[in-house]
């Protein structure tokens, strides 16, 4: 039954291209799927940052605790690398709302701006990086 | 399968806005927590809480928690619906984030009213 079922609904032998690294990626599409990564990171930072901010305000004990902490070059590292995924969704973000307005969306000014989003979110993660150590 | 085109919102086109507005409150409490870092020479207990103590900081921090609850919870539903075809594991986990999401702001609450 499912089996002929299956073979109705699929009529078509399409082609499947499973040598991934033959494909080749443009830069907005790097560009998206990074956003999309660096949100599900952020989702996953807040935890981190609403523990810190929370224990923080408890107390001048608890507030040394997690400056101490920050002294710690793992802590610094969680730090830069969500300050990193910040600055890139943020940039991304905002060249998302950019183009629901309209703008960047041909080839040319949209895979000007992916590129532009991404060095910059380079640049950031670097100052951010100089910042922190 | 997807049966339903939206998660917080009414429609997509609600979630769709509510995913923007919210975007544009996290920048701008981005920028806000960065700066004070940044223009802070030495961040110790007393200027911390001495920030928290600003109702005006109270209510953007809230603001901001607000914001990432409906950001984040439209956010992974996009995120899940594209890669997770099973209706059951796809609600579990969206619980999980959803209840996280809620937990944190609950606490972000009681913690805030008592700085
Ligand atoms: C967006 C991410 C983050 C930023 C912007 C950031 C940056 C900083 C900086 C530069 C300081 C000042 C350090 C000092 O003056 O001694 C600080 C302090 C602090 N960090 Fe982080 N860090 C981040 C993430 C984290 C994480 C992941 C933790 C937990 C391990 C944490 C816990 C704290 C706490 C509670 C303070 C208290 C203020 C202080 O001690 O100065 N932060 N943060
Ligand atoms: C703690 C902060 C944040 C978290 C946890 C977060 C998380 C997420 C997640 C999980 C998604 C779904 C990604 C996807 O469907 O591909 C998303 C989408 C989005 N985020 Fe954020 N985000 C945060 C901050 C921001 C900021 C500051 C901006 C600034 C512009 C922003 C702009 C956007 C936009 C425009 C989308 C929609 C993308 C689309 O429609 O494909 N987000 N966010």
């Amino acid at each position: 039954m499912l089996l002929y079922k299956r073979q109705t609904t699929v009529k078509k032998q399409r082609p499947v291209n499973l040598a991934l690294s033959t494909i080749q990626f443009p830069a907005p599409a790097i560009a998206s799927i990074l956003h999309r990564i660096t949100g599900v990171i952020m989702l996953v930072a807040l935890v981190f940052l609403t523990w810190a901010l929370v224990t923080s305000l408890q107390s001048e004990q608890q507030f040394n605790w997690v400056s101490s902490l920050m002294d710690t070059f793992l802590a610094k590292f969680i730090a830069w690398g969500i300050l990193t995924a910040l600055g890139y969704h943020l940039l991304a973000g905002l060249r998302h709302l950019v183009m629901d307005m309209g703008h960047w969306e041909e080839l040319q000014s949209g895979k000007l701006s992916a590129k532009v989003a991404m060095v910059l979110a380079i640049v950031l993660s670097v100052l951010a990086g100089v910042w922190l150590w | 399968m997807v049966r339903v085109a939206s998660t917080f919102g009414r429609s997509g086109t609600h979630d769709y806005v509510l995913v923007r507005a919210t975007a544009i409150i996290l920048t701008l409490y981005a920028l806000f927590m960065v700066g004070f870092f940044v223009a802070t020479p030495e961040v110790t207990y007393q200027v911390w809480t001495g920030l928290f103590a600003n109702l005006w900081v109270k209510v953007f921090t809230l603001l901001a928690y607000t914001a990432v609850l409906i950001h984040g919870w439209i956010g992974i539903w996009q995120v899940l619906t594209d890669y997770v075809k099973k209706s059951s594991r796809r609600a579990f986990v969206q619980l999980v984030v959803s209840v996280a999401l809620i937990v944190m702001w609950l606490t972000i609450l009681f913690v805030l009213w008592g700085v």
